[in-house]
């Protein structure tokens, strides 16, 4: 980066330091914040539209479909996410590319399972095994952002169902009183409704979103404690910059980058309560009322 | 090697007891549903020992945070923010790291030599994380318990002349945990799930004696296939999550006997904590 | 298993642009010499260029992945790269699910690495890294093996207590020791495990592990092997 970081050997101080915090590790290691960011930015709304599918599922007159959507939010609690993550990728990843390869190859007459093997035709590879990096990288990332949802999109489930619950009845009743069918009663009167009684286990969700995101190391991303790990171990002089076991100074970093994003997160959730409780029939609502006079 | 042989053999592996080397061939069904099992105690061991101490710490610092005065106030909500804000796969890491710290050859205070090498191991190190752990995130829940105790409740207690630590015993307290215990339920469940992160964040096994996620994950090693014992991992936690569901619900039950049927809190199973 | 695809992006371009075929190259970049990320974040290490050799000679595309080391063959089964170039030993017990080259690194021998030179390794505590033929040897040593999921950490164990010594290749052991200024010290005996370093493959891609095949033997053959050998591992280790 600097032009004085040629010869890290004769640095000193904080030219050593400085030099080297700004070795192209370092700089992998600032992207990866941006990394765990963009999971965060991205895996949010997806989950909130699994937990949407998944809340209508459970709530379905079907037998079947209520099944279905009441599994699928009792699967995660049962499991430990931990376990889910580290099987569930690779069986999503195969199966994509088990698909692909019966609509690319269906000529192909090797079996795909082989023992241990999985084995599809070269075309099937997603990405293609000649892609440049950049692909595979982005690949691993999208598996990671639908393992996240899927996982994160049964709590949002769990939360919209109450929610959903707790719309007053009588709102739902005086709606079908006005001749709306089940579809305009929903979408009308249920769904904004809901968001006021969903926000705090939303708000909560989010948070634990933020304290899942060191999991992203187990699904394959290079994200910060990936980096974090790498960039501490001790260095011996193979290395431009040799130092000894600095992994503590490394997660203390970490650390401190959660607390001041959940510290962020909790400031700017209370103003948006704040704000939706404005003027709305609940008892928050009401103490501002009171408060305003 | 019958399975009867193999539940002998490995049955309590995880906890030293039984064949000395882990299985190099085979690996059946019996030998991954035996050892993943073994390992299962360890999970069982974190879980239950971290709640029970937990829940008593979790007690004390949903008081102080409730206090007037900020000396007890204060630290009580650095401490919960500290444990509830980070994520508890990077409080498993920093504990371990200033755990090695401590000087092998034990505390000199005054004069007794205190040994202090065993607290890096998993099943005090981590005992001891996850403990302070789940005290944060259960006293989150017991001090949104306390703030919601009816008005009247207390103004009662005060016409029949109840005050004190006799008003807090027995009004304030029960009632806490009354309006507590569904989302303490929660805590405690999410609390069992976290126990697999012990030997994957940190903690180093000692002799190949680790949890159930341990052993499946020296399984997948040996026979490079996930499909099996990860999902044995699933199948053994949900049959803990039933059991702690049908634990905590026989307590709730009795929590709320006094009230007339209809006007139980049921347990409703909401996502209030994972780490 | 864990790591789908650990990405460094690095681009191995080789010589030999005609090949239409790109390899992918898993390696662990946590074991220096053998494969280590460099602070530009590019693998690096003896592998780095023997593999972007042997790629060259037989005239393919190749491209590094870094994955953890305990996923490192499930992810190879499952086709996220095509080679296991990592410092792997050539065992009996691998050699069952993988088809190994030749080897590209002489047998060498594992050590005993502890903070004074009579430290029990048999009845003692003995750091390795998991899924490792040396975390196989401790564990049936009598020691009390303790597991890491990194090198380096196996050693930083040895350093705060935690272990009495640390069992890993000599040749990764070797520049730690002399660095540590004295306070290291090889204790018990050395022990040579599995039949030297070699590249891992699919079984079924035979045709594949030919070309490998042949190019190390072509780089045995001519010299440049022991080249990079003494480059990276010192004069004193053993050569073709």
């Amino acid at each position: 980066m600097f032009s004085s970081c040629v010869d890290p050997s004769s640095l000193q101080g904080l030219n050593w330091l400085s030099c080297y915090l700004t070795t192209g590790k370092h700089i992998d290691f600032y992207w990866s914040f941006l990394t765990v960011l963009t999971l965060l930015v991205v895996t949010a709304p997806t989950a909130l539209a699994f937990g949407f599918g998944g809340a209508m599922l459970a709530r379905s007159p079907h037998l079947p479909l209520r099944i279905l959507g009441k599994g699928y939010t009792a699967m995660v609690r049962g499991i430990p996410d931990i376990v889910f993550f580290l099987f569930f990728v690779i069986a999503l990843d195969q199966s994509i590319e088990w698909l692909v390869h019966q609509v690319r190859c269906p000529d192909w007459t090797d079996p795909i399972r082989n023992g241990l093997e999985f084995r599809v035709c070269p075309q099937a590879k997603v990405p293609q095994n000649s892609s440049p990096q950049v692909w595979h990288s982005i690949y691993g990332f999208v598996l990671a952002v639908i393992t996240f949802a899927l996982v994160f999109g049964a709590f949002a489930a769990n939360v919209l169902y109450g929610a959903m619950q707790a719309v007053p009845r009588a709102q739902l009743e005086t709606a079908e009183a006005y001749g709306m069918n089940h579809g305009q009663v929903f979408r009308r009167v249920l769904v904004p409704q809901m968001w006021v009684y969903a926000l705090p286990g939303l708000s909560n969700l989010w948070m634990i979103l933020i304290k899942a995101t060191p999991l992203l190391f187990l699904l394959g991303v290079q994200d910060i404690v990936y980096w974090a790990r790498e960039l501490g171990g001790a260095k011996t002089a193979v290395y431009a910059f040799p130092h000894p076991d600095w992994r503590l100074y490394y997660f203390l970093a970490l650390l401190v980058f959660y607390l001041a994003m959940t510290k962020f997160s909790e400031v700017v959730l209370t103003r948006v309560q704040n704000r939706l409780s404005h003027g709305q029939a609940t008892a928050a609502g009401e103490a501002q009322r009171k408060a305003a006079t | 090697m019958s399975c009867l042989q193999t539940i002998a053999d490995y049955g309590l592996r995880s906890i030293g007891i039984g064949e000395r080397l882990l299985p190099k061939t085979d690996f059946s069904l019996c030998q991954q549903f035996t050892l993943i099992g073994s390992g299962l105690i360890w999970n069982v061991y974190f879980g239950v020992f971290a709640l029970l101490c937990g829940f008593v710490f979790a007690n004390a610092l949903a008081l102080a945070k409730a206090s007037r005065h900020a000396v007890a106030r204060k630290p009580a909500e650095w401490f919960i923010f500290v444990f509830r804000g980070s994520p508890l796969f990077i409080q498993f890491f920093l504990a371990y790291e200033a755990l090695v710290l401590l000087p092998r050859e034990g505390i000199d205070l005054f004069g007794i030599v205190f040994e202090v090498s065993w607290l890096s191991r998993a099943w005090a190190g981590a005992l001891i994380v996850l403990f302070l752990n789940t005290a944060a995130y259960s006293a989150e829940i017991f001090y949104g318990a306390l703030r919601s105790i009816p008005k009247g409740d207390l103004e009662a207690a005060d016409a029949y002349g109840i005050s004190g630590w006799s008003r807090f015993m027995r009004i304030q307290w029960p009632t806490m945990m009354r309006l507590a215990w569904p989302a303490y339920t929660n805590e405690a469940i999410f609390l069992f799930h976290a126990t697999t992160l012990v030997f994957f964040s940190g903690f180093p096994a000692f002799g190949q004696r680790g949890d159930a996620l341990y052993y499946a994950s020296y399984f997948v090693d040996k026979t490079f296939n996930p499909f099996t014992p990860y999902p044995i991992v699933a199948f053994y936690f949900i049959l803990l999550t039933l059991a702690l569901i049908w634990i905590f619900g026989a307590i709730n039950r009795r929590l709320n006997r006094h009230l007339p049927s209809n006007e139980r809190s049921k347990i409703k199973l909401r996502p209030q904590i994972i780490r | 298993m864990k790591k789908l695809i650990l990405t460094t992006a690095l681009l191995a371009l080789t010589a030999g642009a005609a090949s239409a075929q790109t390899i992918r190259l898993g390696t662990e970049g946590a074991y220096p010499p053998y494969n280590f990320i460099n602070d530009a974040g590019e693998v690096d290490g003896f592998e780095r260029e023997v593999g972007d050799k042997l790629c060259e000679l037989a005239a393919l595309t190749c491209e590094w992945v870094t994955t953890d080391w305990d996923g490192i063959i499930p992810n190879l089964q499952s086709g996220n790269y095509d080679v296991i170039i990592a410092g792997m030993n050539i065992t009996a017990e691998r050699a069952e699910v993988l088809a190994f080259t030749q080897n590209y690194i002489p047998p060498a021998t594992s050590a005993y690495m502890a903070l004074s030179a009579d430290t029990d390794v048999m009845g003692g505590v003995v750091s390795a890294q998991t899924g490792t033929v040396q975390s196989a040897h401790v564990a049936a040593s009598g020691a009390t093996l303790v597991e890491f999921a990194t090198p380096d950490e196996t050693v930083a164990a040895v350093r705060n207590g935690e272990a009495d010594a640390v069992f890993a290749d000599k040749d990764y052991l070797v520049p730690i020791l002399e660095q540590s200024g004295g306070q290291f010290a090889w204790a018990g005996e050395e022990v040579q495990i599995g039949d030297g370093v070699g590249m891992g493959l699919r079984k079924s891609d035979t045709e594949l592990r030919d070309k490998f095949d042949a190019a190390i033997a072509t780089m045995k053959a001519d010299g440049s092997l022991n080249t990079l050998i003494v480059k990276w591992f010192g004069d004193k280790v053993a050569t073709y």
